[in-house]
């Protein structure tokens, strides 16, 4: 047995309309690792997200998490406590209309009382600078506040890995820093999908690149030179 | 791993985020506003966004302060009784009932007969239907059309009924927000799909509404100008058609980021209501004053 946190292996998948967006996947994550993915628009970055946490069926390959093979909805069911995934749009995320209730929604859903709940959500709101944000309506909070709460819902669970879809794209500069910050600073492996080079080298340990449905490693070298290759 | 994420969040490393938007709760006023294209987007300056605008739940006053489960129970009664009476008293006096708790909840003037006056529409449209379908003693005659007595007063009865049910409410449930009125239906155990789905329509008749004046502005800077022919029809068709495919994508992305949290099936709720006194004194007074009119009914 390995230590890896997540493992795909053969991992093929298609959309329902026959589009082939991995074929073959192979990646690890391993304990302490922030891996940064980068790839072509709808080459499938999100789907890989998607299917880590077991929100689509795919057709082959084994997908392992936190040591155990995982295929029931029951497995992902666990997955999802442990591997906190951020989306892409916070809009999709924050459902309840304060803040305090979606951040303490998560937790309710681990079992936590209210009180406890409420203790989770003063304790993440603060550690991320988000004093006082209990009562603020989700739908009017402006789109860094929407992300820094949407970090705050994901953080709130206490995930050991977090998958992080474009965390930082569409953010002013000051949001970003901080989001940079936040990010560099958690004690968490995580997978960040992002097209931002600048801002993953400032976070992430190694970098793949997805590319005609498999995985390549993506040298940090390349990634700190200005401009995009071609291959990726 | 996880004790150093529980060390982390415990600690304070970033400053605070300054906010940006003001803390005010939402207030709530759908209006219809079709005459232009894309709706109006000109805003009341006493809301802050044209969906959602609770104009009445901003005050304070003794109705304001009562546990909002004892005004959601006292209000849903009280619409019952006025909703079954077939006197004329019941409703009279339930109106006046109604009057009194206007002026304790302090509702302003302008805004609630603004309220009423939407009523009071569909109510004419009573006035003018059921007086003549009805029969009875001829008041007076249009024509063939026979103008009956027993139709105009049932026509009154419903107006006296419609505005009583409809000034009670404003005083007792408009004077919370909709996401309280929402957690209070949830802690008097109304079925949690009910709660959820206004709870849920409050969240996202916003988004929705955004979507719906992008779509729109991005058809009328390619020069789209409604009008009674084949292609506005077509044209406002592949927007709610859009607007559907969109909401629909989007409650399934929902659905998803609710699974990554943990969700099944079961929501729970955080806000916890607490009675005080006065609420007792309020529901026991009011339960009192409705058995009497019950009784006065049944008489």
């Amino acid at each position: 047995m390995n230590d890896f946190l997540i493992e795909l292996e053969g991992v093929s998948f298609a959309y329902a309309e026959g589009r082939q967006v991995l074929a073959g996947a192979d990646f690890a994550l391993g304990p302490g690792e922030r891996v940064g993915l980068i790839g072509a628009n709808g080459c499938g970055k999100t789907t890989l997200l998607h299917l880590i946490v077991g929100l689509m069926p795919w057709a082959h390959g084994e997908i392992r998490a936190f040591g155990k093979g995982r295929r029931t909805e029951a497995d992902f069911a666990e997955v999802r406590r442990r591997a906190g995934l951020l989306f892409q749009d916070p809009e999709d995320q924050l459902f309840c209309p304060t803040v305090a209730e979606d951040v303490a929604f998560g937790p309710l859903n681990l079992g936590n009382t209210p009180d406890q709940a409420r203790a989770v959500v003063a304790e993440t709101l603060h550690s991320l600078g988000l004093q006082g944000y209990e009562d603020r309506i989700t739908y009017k909070l402006s789109g860094g506040e929407k992300r820094l709460v949407s970090l705050a819902t994901v953080l709130a669970m206490k995930p050991e890995v977090l998958l992080l879809d474009e965390p930082a794209s569409g953010l002013d500069e000051e949001t970003e820093a901080r989001i940079t910050a936040i990010l560099a600073d958690l004690p968490l492996a995580m997978i960040v999908v992002s097209h931002d080079r600048e801002f993953l080298k400032k976070i992430v340990t190694r970098a793949v690149c997805l590319r005609d449905g498999s995985l390549h490693p993506f040298s940090l070298d390349t990634l700190a030179m200005q401009g995009a290759p071609e291959s990726c | 791993m996880r004790r150093s994420l529980n060390t982390y969040l415990s600690s304070e490393r970033f400053p605070p985020v300054q906010a940006t938007g003001s803390k005010l709760e939402p207030r709530f006023v759908i209006r219809p506003v079709l005459a232009e294209f894309p709706f109006s987007v000109t805003a009341d300056t006493s809301c802050h966004y044209i969906m959602v605008c609770e104009t009445f739940s901003q005050h304070d006053s003794f109705v304001h302060r009562l546990d909002p489960r004892v005004r959601v129970v006292v209000a849903g009664a009280f619409s019952v009784l006025v909703a079954v009476s077939g006197s004329f008293t019941v409703p009279a006096v339930c109106m006046v009932l109604a009057v009194m708790a206007a002026g304790a909840a302090a509702l302003p003037a302008k805004a609630t007969l603004k309220r009423l006056a939407g009523v009071n529409l569909f109510i004419l449209l009573l006035f003018a239907t059921l007086p003549i379908t009805e029969g009875g003693t001829a008041l007076f005659r249009i024509g063939p059309l026979a103008y009956g007595r027993e139709g105009t007063l049932h026509a009154g009865r419903i107006a006296l009924k419609c505005n009583a049910i409809a000034l009670a409410l404003t005083a007792l449930l408009s004077t919370m927000t909709t996401i309280t009125l929402g957690h209070a239906l949830g802690r008097l155990r109304v079925p949690q799909k009910l709660v959820h789905m206004l709870l849920f329509t409050v969240r996202y008749i916003e988004v929705l509404r955004h979507e719906y004046i992008r779509l729109a502005r991005a058809m009328k800077i390619r020069g789209f100008r409604p009008g009674a022919n084949f292609h506005t029809f077509r044209s406002v068709g592949y927007l709610l058609g859009m607007l559907l495919v969109k909401g629909f994508d989007r409650s399934q992305r929902v659905a998803a980021a609710m699974k990554c949290r943990g969700f099944r099936g079961r929501f729970y709720l955080l806000t916890v209501f607490s009675a005080a006194p006065r609420d007792a004194v309020f529901c026991a007074a009011s339960f009192a004053v409705l058995s009497a009119l019950v009784w006065l009914e049944l008489a």
